[in-house]
C-alpha cells in the first residue's frame, strides 16, 4: 500500500480568521455568523437564509428558479408558462436532471418551454393581454389538464395581475389554471420559490381528487426530485416492500398525483428544507403524520425502510422490508469492500442544496471518507440545527414576504391516522414523528459548516485541505477542477446517477473511486517542471 | 402560424451577450444589475457550454431594492467586487428588473466615482441590456459598443490624430459572438498579415483556458486596457456580421467619431465570405495573402469538389443567430446543399435581405423565418424533409423527433464536448465544418445501407 504521509489538519480557528480577513469589516462580520467550526457536543448557532451581500458571487438562484425549475419543473402534465422576457424561460428549460415516466399515453410537457417573451411595449402597456393569448394558445395546442403561470421580475413591477388572468382563463377554458407570484427578487434564494410553488399546489390542487388508490400502506414521498432517476429506484423498492406510493413531491410527478395525495396515511420527508411546511399543512388539514427519512446511503435507506415498517406496525410489511434489505445489501457490501482501499481516510467537502449536503455524508462515511466541510446553498436554520430552533425563529422581512397559509382541519377529508397514544408508543421505540435534528449534530468534530459559501471561501478551503473530492454544482465545477481537485456535481449528478437507496449507493461508491483515483490529476504538472508538488493524505485522529 | 407566445425559443436574453463581452476584456469581471438569479442562470449556461469557471457578480436586488431603486446595491457590489477580485475593469449590464424600474445607472456610476474622488478604482463600463428588447446578440453588440466608446472617449481631434499618425499596423476586430477557437484562428491570420489585432472581445483564453497551477481569481487572457486605449489610433476596424443596425454598431461609431476605416463583413464562412475577409486584410496590411492561406483555400475548394457527389441537392435546416445563419446558408449553397429553411429568433431584417437574393437563385426554395421559435421551425421543417439540421443544441428535440441528424454550431452547445473548440470561420474553420457535414451525410447513408458497406 501507498505510504501515507502524516499531516495534521489545519487549525480551523486560524483558517477562519484568514478567510474573514479578506472581507471588508461589515461583510466579515456578517460572514462570521455563517461559518461555524463544528463541535457537535455544543449548541452552535449558524446564520442562514439571509440575503447574499451584493457583489459576493453566490451560487444561489432566484425565487423564480426555485418555483418553476425545482418544484413544478419535474411535474410532467402541467404546462408551465413563464410570463416575462425570454431569458428566464430559456434558462429553466429542461436543464435540471429530473426524469419522468409519462407512460405511453401520458402527457409530458417537460421538454417544452413556454414564454410570453415580453417586449418593450408589454413592459410599458402591460402584458396581461399577451398572457391571456398565450394561455389560449397553449390550451389550443395541447389541451392540458393544468397550466401554471410563473411571474418574472418585471411582472410584479408593472402590475400585471397574473392571478386574475388565471381565474378568468380557468373559468373560460374549464381546466385548472393558477399563477405563481415568484418574481426573482423575492426572498433570499430559490427556497422562497419552493415555498410559493408548494403553497399554490396545496391551495389549487391538493384535495381535488378523493379516489383512493388500492393498497394497504399508502404513502407520499415529499422532497424527492428524481434527479438522475433516484425516485425510480425508490419506487421500485416501495413496490417490492408492499408500500403504495400515492404521490411524490415532486419527481416523476403529475398533477393527478398531487390531487389525491391527501388519501395517503403517512408522509415521508426527504428534503426537509423544500417541503417540511407542506408536511405540516397536510397533517393539520388531513391528519397525515410525517417522518423524516433519508434514502441516500445504504444504511440510511435500510433504517428509513424499517422506520416505515414500524410506523405501520404490520408483521408482513416488516418481513417484506427485511427481505428486500437482505436482497440488496450483499451487492452494497461487495462494492464497499472493493473501493474502500482507495477511498478510506480521504476528505470530502459538500456544498449543495437544502438537504444533500447532509444526506451525502452518509455515502462518504460508508466508504471510509470524512466530510470535512459542508453547507447548504439555500437552507434555513432548522436544516442545520434541527427543528428545536423553530419556536424561537425570528421572522425577518424576507420571510414575511412569503405567504404562510392558514390551514384548518378539512371537515370532510380529515382523518386521524394515529392517536396521540399511538404516537407516544412509537416514540418509545425510537420512531420520532415530525422531527429533524439537522445536519450539524451529525457532522464530525472540527469540521466546517458554512452557509451560502462564497467563491473566496471555497478557494481557501480547497487550498488548505486539498480534499480528495469537492461536491457542489455546475457553477463551481470547473473552478474546483482548475485547482486540481476532482469535483462531483450533486445537483445534476454530472448527468449520471442514480445515487439513491442501495443500487444508487453502489453507483456512487464506484463513481467516487473513479473520480478520486483518476490518473488525470497527475498529468497537470509537466515532467520538465521540476519540484513536483508533494501530495499528502491527512491522517485522521 | 403566427403566435403570441414563444414556445421553445431560439434566442437568449441580452445580459448574457453583454457578460460574454466583458469576459473578453483582460482583468474584467461582469456585474449584472438586478436579481441574483440572472447572474446564476447565465453563469450556468456559459459554464455548461464552455466548461470553464465563469464568475459573474450581481447587485442582488431584493423586494425593497425593486421599490426604492438599486443605487445602494450597485455601489455595494462594486466595492465588494473590487476588494475581492482586484479587477482592472468592471463591466456593468442591466437586466429587465433594473430597466423596468428605470434605474439611471450612468448617474449612479457618476455619483459613485465622484464620491471616490482621486482614489483609484477599476474602469467601469456600462451597457444597457434590458432583456425585453432584442436577444443575447443585441446585448453582445451593446456591450462591444460600450467598451469601444469607453476607451475611445478621450479622443483627440482628427487633426491631432493625423498629425501624430495612426498605427497602420493595428486593426480593431469586432468578431461577433463566435467560439474561442474562431477568435484564435482570426488572430493567427491577422498576425500572419503583419498586423496587430485588437479584439473586442477576446475570450479565446478566458473561456478556453489551460489547467492551473494555482487558483486565478480572474482567468488570464482578454484584451488589455492598453490595447483598448489604442482603439483611438487604429486605422481600420473589421466588424463581422451584417445584421447590426447603424446605431448599435461599434464599427460605425469608430468610423464616424474617430475616423477609422470600417470594413463591415459577413461572418467569414465558406469561400466567398472568407475571400472578402482576406481581401480586406490585403487592403489593410498592404501585403499579399500568405501562401499558407492560399493553400487552405485550395484544399477547401478541392474538398468541395471531392464531396460534391455526397452533398449535391441535399437539404438543410439552418437556425440560430442571424449572422451565423446568413453565412452558413451562403456557405451551404456553395457546396450544393440547399438551405431549405433559414430561421432565427431575431427580428431578422438582415436575414431577409441577405437571403432573399439567394432564395431567388433557388426559385424560392429557401424559406426564411424571422422571430422564429422551435415550434415554428418544426412546422416548416417537417414538410421540407431536410437531410440534416445545423444550429445549436436546442435543435436536438427536433432532430430526435424527425430522425434527422443535427450538426452543432454556435451557442449554446451543451450536449456535446468541446464547444469552445468548434471551428466555424475562414477557410480552415469552414473546412472542419465541411468535413463534419460530409461525414454526417455519409454516416447516415452508411447506417441505412442494407449491405453494411465499410467503403463509402
Amino acid at each position: 500500500m501507498e505510504k501515507i504521509k502524516e499531516v495534521v489538519l489545519p487549525d480551523g480557528e486560524v483558517l477562519m480568521e484568514d478567510i474573514l480577513s479578506k472581507y471588508p469589516p461589515k461583510v466579515a462580520k456578517k460572514r462570521n455568523k455563517s461559518i461555524v467550526f463544528n463541535d457537535p457536543s455544543r449548541d452552535q448557532p449558524i446564520q442562514s437564509n439571509v440575503r447574499t451581500v451584493p457583489g459576493i458571487i453566490t451560487q444561489r438562484g432566484c425565487c423564480y428558479a426555485g418555483c418553476k425549475g425545482v418544484v413544478l419543473g419535474p411535474t410532467r402534465d402541467i404546462i408551465n408558462l413563464t410570463h416575462g422576457p425570454i431569458g428566464c424561460g430559456f434558462y429553466s428549460w429542461l436543464t435540471r436532471r429530473n426524469q419522468t415516466r409519462p407512460g405511453p399515453e401520458g402527457d409530458n410537457y417537460m421538454p417544452y418551454c413556454f414564454s410570453t417573451d415580453m417586449q418593450d411595449d408589454n413592459i410599458v402597456f402591460g402584458g396581461e393581454k399577451k398572457l391571456k393569448e398565450a394561455i389560449q394558445e397553449a390550451y389550443d395546442i395541447f389541451h392540458p389538464k393544468a397550466i401554471g403561470i410563473f411571474a418574472t421580475c418585471p411582472v410584479g413591477l408593472i402590475g400585471d395581475d397574473i392571478h386574475s388572468v388565471a381565474k378568468e382563463m380557468k373559468e373560460k377554458l374549464g381546466i385548472n389554471i393558477f399563477g405563481f407570484s415568484c418574481e426573482g427578487y423575492k426572498g433570499v434564494s430559490q427556497s422562497a420559490g419552493h415555498h410559493i410553488a408548494n403553497n399554490q399546489i396545496f391551495k389549487h390542487v391538493v384535495g381535488l381528487d378523493d379516489k383512493k388508490k388500492k393498497g394497504k400502506f399508502l404513502i407520499n414521498l415529499l422532497g424527492e426530485y428524481n434527479i438522475g432517476g433516484d425516485a425510480f429506484l425508490i419506487e421500485d423498492l416501495f413496490e417490492r416492500c408492499g408500500l403504495t406510493l400515492v404521490s411524490t413531491f415532486s419527481g416523476n410527478s403529475s398533477i393527478e398525483q398531487f390531487a389525491n395525495c391527501h388519501t395517503a396515511d403517512l408522509n415521508l420527508v426527504m428534503c426537509h428544507r423544500s417541503i417540511n411546511y407542506v408536511a405540516d399543512m397536510m397533517e393539520k388539514k388531513f391528519g397525515i403524520p410525517w417522518m423524516k427519512i433519508n434514502f441516500i446511503g445504504a444504511n440510511a435507506s435500510a433504517a428509513s425502510l424499517r422506520q416505515i415498517g414500524r410506523y405501520f406496525d404490520d408483521k408482513d410489511l416488516s418481513r417484506r422490508i427485511e427481505k428486500v434489505i437482505a436482497e440488496e445489501m450483499p451487492a452494497v457490501e461487495a462494492a464497499c469492500k472493493e473501493v474502500m482501499p482507495h477511498t478510506k481516510g480521504k476528505l470530502a467537502m459538500i456544498f449543495v442544496g437544502g438537504s444533500r449536503a447532509h444526506h451525502y455524508q452518509e455515502l462518504f462515511a460508508e466508504i471510509g471518507m470524512r466530510t470535512i466541510a459542508a453547507g447548504y446553498e439555500f437552507a434555513h436554520k432548522d436544516d442545520y440545527e434541527g427543528r428545536k430552533v423553530l419556536p424561537n425563529l425570528k421572522v425577518d422581512a424576507d420571510s414575511r414576504n412569503i405567504e404562510e397559509l392558514v390551514v384548518e382541519k378539512d371537515p370532510e377529508r380529515y382523518k386521524l391516522r394515529k392517536t396521540q397514544e399511538e404516537l407516544n408508543k412509537l416514540e418509545k421505540i425510537g420512531i420520532r414523528m415530525k422531527e429533524y435534528d439537522g445536519m450539524m449534530p451529525e457532522m464530525v468534530n472540527k469540521s466546517f459548516v458554512i452557509d451560502d459559501i462564497s467563491q473566496h471561501e471555497t478557494e481557501m478551503l480547497i487550498a488548505k485541505y486539498k480534499p480528495a473530492v469537492f461536491c457542489a454544482g455546475i457553477k463551481e465545477k470547473y473552478t474546483v477542477q482548475k485547482s486540481g481537485v476532482p469535483m462531483k456535481q450533486l445537483h445534476s449528478y454530472d448527468y449520471g446517477g442514480p445515487f439513491a437507496v442501495f443500487k444508487g449507493a453502489v453507483n456512487f461508491y464506484r463513481e467516487m473511486d473513479r473520480t478520486i483515483n483518476s490518473k488525470v490529476w497527475g498529468l497537470i504538472k509537466p515532467p520538465w517542471d521540476s519540484n513536483p508538488e508533494i501530495t499528502a493524505t491527512f491522517v485522521l485522529e | 402560424m403566427n403566435t403570441t407566445a414563444t414556445k421553445n425559443p431560439c434566442k437568449l436574453c441580452a445580459p448574457l451577450g453583454a457578460s460574454l463581452v466583458f469576459k473578453g476584456i483582460r482583468g474584467a469581471i461582469p456585474v449584472l444589475h438586478g436579481s441574483q438569479g440572472c447572474a446564476t442562470y447565465i453563469r450556468g449556461y456559459f459554464i455548461s457550454h464552455f466548461r470553464e469557471p465563469v464568475d459573474i457578480a450581481s447587485s442582488n436586488f431584493v423586494e425593497t431594492t425593486s421599490i426604492f431603486g438599486g443605487e445602494k446595491n450597485l455601489c455595494e457590489a462594486l466595492e465588494n467586487i473590487n476588494r475581492q477580485y482586484n479587477p482592472e475593469v468592471i463591466g456593468v449590464a442591466t437586466t429587465c428588473l433594473s430597466e423596468t424600474i428605470g434605474d439611471n445607472v450612468p448617474l449612479f456610476l457618476n455619483n459613485f466615482l465622484k464620491k471616490k474622488g482621486s482614489e483609484p478604482f477599476p474602469d467601469i463600463i456600462f451597457a444597457s441590456t434590458p432583456s425585453y428588447s432584442g436577444s443575447h446578440i443585441d446585448g453582445f453588440h451593446a456591450a462591444v459598443k460600450a467598451v469601444v466608446e469607453y476607451y475611445s472617449h478621450f479622443r483627440e481631434t482628427a487633426d491631432l490624430l493625423s498629425a501624430r499618425g495612426r498605427e497602420g499596423n493595428s486593426v480593431a476586430v469586432l468578431p461577433n459572438f463566435v467560439s474561442p477557437e474562431d477568435i484564435r484562428h482570426l488572430k493567427e491570420i491577422i498576425l500572419d498579415f503583419g498586423v496587430n489585432p485588437v479584439f473586442v472581445p477576446d475570450y479565446s483564453q478566458t473561456l478556453d483556458g489551460v489547467s492551473w497551477n494555482k487558483y486565478e481569481k480572474i482567468p488570464e487572457g482578454g484584451t488589455s486596457k492598453e490595447e483598448l486605449l489604442s482603439l483611438r489610433k487604429v486605422s481600420s476596424v473589421i466588424e463581422l456580421g451584417n445584421s447590426l443596425n447603424e446605431k448599435d454598431s461599434a464599427g460605425k461609431f469608430l468610423e464616424s467619431e474617430v475616423g477609422t476605416k470600417r470594413h463591415g463583413l459577413g461572418l467569414p464562412i465558406g469561400i466567398d465570405l472568407t475571400d472578402d475577409f482576406f481581401n480586406s486584410l490585403k487592403i489593410i496590411s498592404g501585403r499579399k495573402i500568405p501562401d499558407k492561406y492560399i493553400a487552405q483555400r485550395g484544399r477547401l475548394v478541392d474538398a468541395y469538389c471531392d464531396a460534391h457527389k455526397y452533398l449535391f441537392g441535399k437539404k438543410a435546416v439552418v437556425f440560430g443567430d442571424e449572422d451565423m445563419v446568413v453565412s452558413i446558408a451562403r456557405f451551404l449553397c456553395e457546396t450544393g446543399i440547399i438551405p431549405v429553411l433559414c430561421a432565427s429568433g431575431a427580428q431578422g431584417s438582415e436575414l431577409k435581405k441577405a437571403l432573399q437574393q439567394l432564395s431567388m437563385e433557388y426559385k424560392n426554395k429557401i424559406v426564411i423565418r424571422t422571430k422564429a421559435d422551435f415550434v415554428d421551425i418544426e412546422e416548416e421543417a417537417v414538410a421540407l424533409k431536410p437531410d440534416f439540421l445545423i444550429g445549436n443544441s436546442k435543435g436536438y428535440t427536433l432532430s430526435r423527433k424527425m430522425g434527422v441528424p443535427l450538426i452543432r454550431v454556435g451557442f449554446p452547445v451543451h450536449d456535446r464536448f468541446g464547444a469552445s473548440r468548434i471551428s466555424h470561420l475562414c477557410y480552415k474553420g469552414t473546412q472542419e465544418l465541411f468535413d463534419r457535414i460530409v461525414n454526417t451525410i455519409i454516416a447516415k447513408k452508411q447506417s441505412e445501407s442494407a449491405a453494411g458497406y465499410t467503403y463509402m
